[in-house]
């Protein structure tokens, strides 16, 4: 007798996985079983091809005392003081925007927003990092509307106020566009979850929506796989989102946290239940009995595989002793928020699903949850291709010299797509909700106070340069997070842990596994050596159209912390007199820069030289001048050099600044030497003295005052020329 | 937090501002932090509450009541709280309706008009200078006639809208209480960005004075003076 094949190819298993899910069972998977397996053991839910490297994020994590959570939970935790402690983490949702640009990116925000409230905290901001296709290509318009739209439209309906990130433009996003969300937020020290089902005869609750059919296999066909000319057909594997049931769900959570009716908790994300019954199972006592009939659903006719891998939005699985389930029940009434007792917790060591009676799963859940595959997948550096990209250098571009040429390489540039105005995006998103934003775009950092009853603050950056990464994955990894890190440190916040969020081609091209293996030890090397653990995040594979991979995108969020809020610092030049002050040294580091990319369209040679000791020097430096009130404004010099982060500065309040450059004109004004950052201050003398204390090279460069950006002996432009160039752009893009 | 600005001492002891919170009300503690921040105490009123609990004065917050299904507002001015501040507004107690609770008060007929979506069909959130050209309600005597104040905005159907008729009531009863000045965000008919009931009792408008009230977390403190004019206006009273 001949049995059947099972269809384990279409639920994205290879043929030795399939080898091993026949050997842990002892016996052919139930049709339910393959699925869930299929889905767990996704590149997405598994991290089967980076588990390897990411390893080294904690193996080699720089001891930090404000830990508490580290790397492996649903985010990390870190003390902020006062009994408080933050939570954060960067996730993306970059296959379902490309598909459904407004829903994709909308349950990218939700899905961030629950892995942070499932830690026992409650949200209080979010970022974005949004990159596309070049700006006038014709697909651009439409992902890039319903992508702000969508991150818009459930981040304001949550009242998450929305604090900063990054818009980048890029022919290498065309096919694959990338929606890296982050949120963070806040909780008392005893009030944190874990995802574990613990405590047998203890009962299981599914507190949220309606199961559906949306996102049904959406972890392992959308996002661990190539797109390719089918795309469009796979829409259904995307979510919806309803942000109104996840606003409920949240403060329904946070009064459950609060009356300690809750043993465990575990959001739905990728996987669905599937994930949810298997993480919590197996961290927990290991047993779980699962009657599946009584999950409510939006459609009847629903089987037990879909129920089981359904990717349906705003839903929380809940561990419950007995005596509270009456409060719990009640308790979710209050908020309208749908509870349902769908288990219990067992000290058998399987999980097993039943469907009206009849077993459908039974399973050791770390099987699942665990035991996945783990690849060490070829990786090899492309020499061709790598090495003609390092020889092909800027320096051959020709270069501006007049004081004329200057002044329209300097307006093209912040008018260009890559480095104007981003309002016409970040007006889309509530910043003020809750009432604690002190800063949010366009400052360096989002500053917010995480409550009312102290002065304390976080800041947050979000960087992710994908061009330096392309010439250098290692190098690129540690400038995206000095960036981010520098970023902080001019507002005057001490950066404290990193979340990233890995975005990469298919892992399956030993040569993106390079780029993929360089970026995550440069990472890791730079954490320790900025004394910044990495705490959790998220890797986003098969990001390529055809063979074709995105440029290596590790995006980098830094957490910072402030004592007092109110002595932050904003970017933009405050107020005429001001002293202005070049921090930093600056070498002719032009290759991959903003100048390269926009003045002639140009990616080669190696990126700006990477100096963590002078990181480290100029955010002590920053920190310092901004706890003794010796600052009126800093901005990091990154994209565009220090034009651009003079244009930026100058534009904020409205108010210019006379500047002499020193050296090459040319140099000094777009060179993107890393560990750099103009301040202004009434004491300059005081405010060299001190950098002259922390080792950090200053220099005076002008004065602020005007209506122009002047550099003497060279050229003018007044702001508002510089404005209507600056802030025409996206607009006229895109409506 | 700021202090007890606009505070008149004893007095305001014993006045109490109800705060409404609907599921999916966003900005109903700030609201509650603003009224604070006047030197006033706050009582939470839930949507199922069927009783104000002798509160002196209601303010409707911001969000996305009920998810906004149907329209903004719209399921919420059937809740029991509202049918409540429905039947008090016409007693005389004063009323604020912020954003969604501007929406919910013209659901409710407190005020006439109708909030539609933005003419540039997205959501704005910007700071934006509005004019005070009623300084005789409740919730503005603080203010200058003509002042100019900067108070965020942030919403996505805000263009307000009624007919010619209701229009030129409004205008020439002085019941525009509140004009955009510059560049009109939302495509609101005659630059409306707030107006009152005759009474001058209720009052709604689109713009947040709750996130105006200090210049670390807001764009300036004007939105203060509003919660300063209802303490005023309840100690007068």
């Amino acid at each position: 007798m001949t049995e059947v094949a099972q269809p384990f190819a279409e639920l994205g298993l290879k043929d030795d996985e399939y080898q091993r899910i026949l050997e842990i069972l002892g016996r052919r998977p139930t049709d339910t079983e393959l699925a869930m397996y299929g889905v767990m053991w996704s590149e997405h839910c598994s991290y089967k091809s980076s588990k390897v490297h990411l390893r080294q994020f904690a193996d080699n994590a720089p001891s930090s005392e404000a830990m508490l959570v580290g790397i492996g939970e649903n985010a990390g935790v870190v003390d902020v003081g006062d009994g408080l402690a933050v939570t954060f983490k960067v996730e993306s949702h970059n296959h379902p925007s490309y598909v459904e640009p407004y829903q994709g990116a909308a349950t990218g925000v939700g899905g961030i927003v629950r892995d942070i409230l499932t830690m026992g905290a409650r949200p209080i901001a979010v970022m974005d990092s949004l990159r596309f296709g070049e700006a006038e290509a014709p697909d651009t318009k439409r992902l890039v509307q319903g992508i702000v739209a969508g991150v818009g439209g459930y981040g304001n309906c949550l009242g998450l106020p929305n604090i900063g990130g990054e818009v980048g433009f890029d022919p290498t996003y065309a096919g694959n566009p990338l929606v890296n969300a982050l949120c963070v937020g806040v909780l008392p020290h005893d009030r944190l979850q874990l995802a574990q089902a613990k405590g047998t005869g203890n009962v299981v609750i599914l507190l949220g929506a309606k199961t559906g059919r949306d996102g049904i296999g959406g972890a392992s066909v959308l996002a661990s796989a190539t797109f390719d000319d089918e795309s469009p057909t796979k829409r259904p594997a995307v979510q919806v989102g309803d942000p109104f049931a996840e606003k409920v769900l949240i403060e329904c959570c946070l009064e459950l946290f609060d009356a300690g009716l809750v043993t465990g908790i575990q959001d739905l994300g990728a996987a669905g239940l599937s994930c949810a019954f298997a993480e919590t199972a197996a961290h927990g006592d290991g047993g779980m009995h699962v009657e599946l009939e009584k999950v409510p659903l939006r459609e009847a006719s629903m089987v037990p595989v879909e129920i089981l891998t359904s990717e349906s939005q705003e839903r929380m699985l809940a561990i419950v002793e007995p005596a509270n389930v009456a409060a719990v029940l009640a308790l979710c009434e209050k908020w309208g928020a749908l509870a349902t007792v769908v288990g219990t917790v067992t000290d058998t060591g399987r999980l097993v699903i039943t469907w009206h009676g009849e077993t459908v799963v039974d399973v050791v859940p770390g099987s699942l949850a665990d035991d996945g595959p783990v690849y060490h997948r070829p990786i090899q550096r492309p020499d061709l291709e790598q090495d003609a990209l390092a020889a092909d250098s800027s320096a051959s571009l020709p270069r501006p010299s007049t004081g004329e040429a200057l002044r329209e390489t300097v307006l093209r540039m912040a008018a260009s797509p890559e480095l104007c105005s981003r309002r016409w995006v970040t007006e889309q998103y509530d910043r003020y909700v809750m009432g604690g934003t002190v800063l949010a775009m366009p400052h360096d950092g989002g500053v917010v106070r995480i409550g009312d009853d102290t002065s304390r603050g976080i800041a947050l950056a979000l960087d992710g340069n994908g061009r330096f990464a392309k010439l250098d994955p290692h190098d690129g990894a540690q400038l995206n997070l000095a960036e981010a890190y520098r970023n902080v440190a001019c507002a005057g916040a001490t950066p404290l842990a990193v979340t990233d969020c890995l975005n990469f081609g298919s892992p399956e091209d030993p040569a993106v596994m390079w780029q993929f293996a360089e970026a995550t030890r440069g990472l890791a090397e730079a954490c320790r050596a900025l004394g910044t653990p990495v705490t959790g995040g998220n890797v986003s594979f098969y990001n390529q159209t055809g063979a074709t991979a995105i440029n290596p995108t590790p995006v980098i969020g830094v957490l910072a912390v402030l004592d007092d809020v109110a002595k932050r610092v904003p970017s933009g030049f405050g107020r005429e007199g001001e002293h202005v002050i070049a921090l930093g040294e600056t070498a002719d580091e032009l290759d991959g820069s903003a100048w390269a990319w926009v003045m002639h369209g140009h990616l080669g040679g190696r990126p700006p030289a990477v100096r963590l000791d002078a990181e480290r020097s100029l955010a002590a430096l920053l920190r310092r001048a901004a706890a003794d009130g010796l600052v009126a404004s800093a901005h990091d010099l990154s994209e565009g050099g220090l034009a651009q982060a003079v244009v930026e500065a100058a534009l904020i309040n409205g108010v210019g600044a006379t500047i002499e450059v020193i050296g090459d004109p040319f140099t000094s004004l777009f060179s993107e030497s890393a560990a750099r950052a103009i301040v202004t201050t009434d004491d300059a003398e005081a405010l060299l003295a001190l950098a002259g204390e922390h080792g950090v090279p200053a220099t005076r460069l002008g004065v602020t005052g005007g209506d122009a950006v002047v550099v003497s002996d060279l050229f003018d432009l007044g702001l508002d020329e510089l404005r209507a160039a600056f802030e025409g752009t996206l607009p006229a893009l895109f409506g | 937090m700021p202090g007890a600005a606009g505070s008149l001492g004893p007095v305001s002891a014993s006045i109490t501002v109800g705060v409404v919170t609907f599921p999916g009300s966003l900005d109903d503690r700030d609201a509650a932090r603003a009224v604070r921040a006047a030197g006033v105490q706050v009582i939470r009123l839930w949507h199922g509450d069927a009783d104000l609990h002798g509160v002196d004065a209601v303010v409707l917050p911001g969000g996305f009541s009920y998810g906004d299904y149907l329209r903004g507002g719209a399921i919420a001015r059937f809740s029991s709280v509202v049918g409540e501040i429905v039947a008090a507004a016409g007693a005389g107690l004063p009323v604020l309706g912020i954003c969604n609770g501007f929406q919910v008060l013209c659901e409710a007929h407190l005020l006439p008009g109708a909030l539609v979506r933005n003419a540039g069909l997205r959501f704005v959130c910007r700071d934006q200078v509005l004019a005070v050209e009623n300084p005789s309600t409740s919730w503005t005597n603080q203010y200058a006639a003509g002042e100019q104040i900067l108070i965020p905005i942030k919403h996505g159907e805000g263009r307000y809208v009624a007919d010619a008729v209701v229009l030129d009531e409004l205008e020439q009863s002085g019941r525009v209480v509140f004009r955009y000045v510059g560049d009109n965000p939302n495509g609101a008919l005659n630059n409306i960005a707030g107006i009152a009931n005759e009474a001058g009792n209720v009052v709604g408008l689109m713009p947040h004075p709750e996130h105006a009230i200090d210049e670390l977390t807001g764009p300036s403190s004007d939105g203060l003076t509003m919660f300063a004019s209802l303490l005023k206006a309840l100690v007068a009273a």
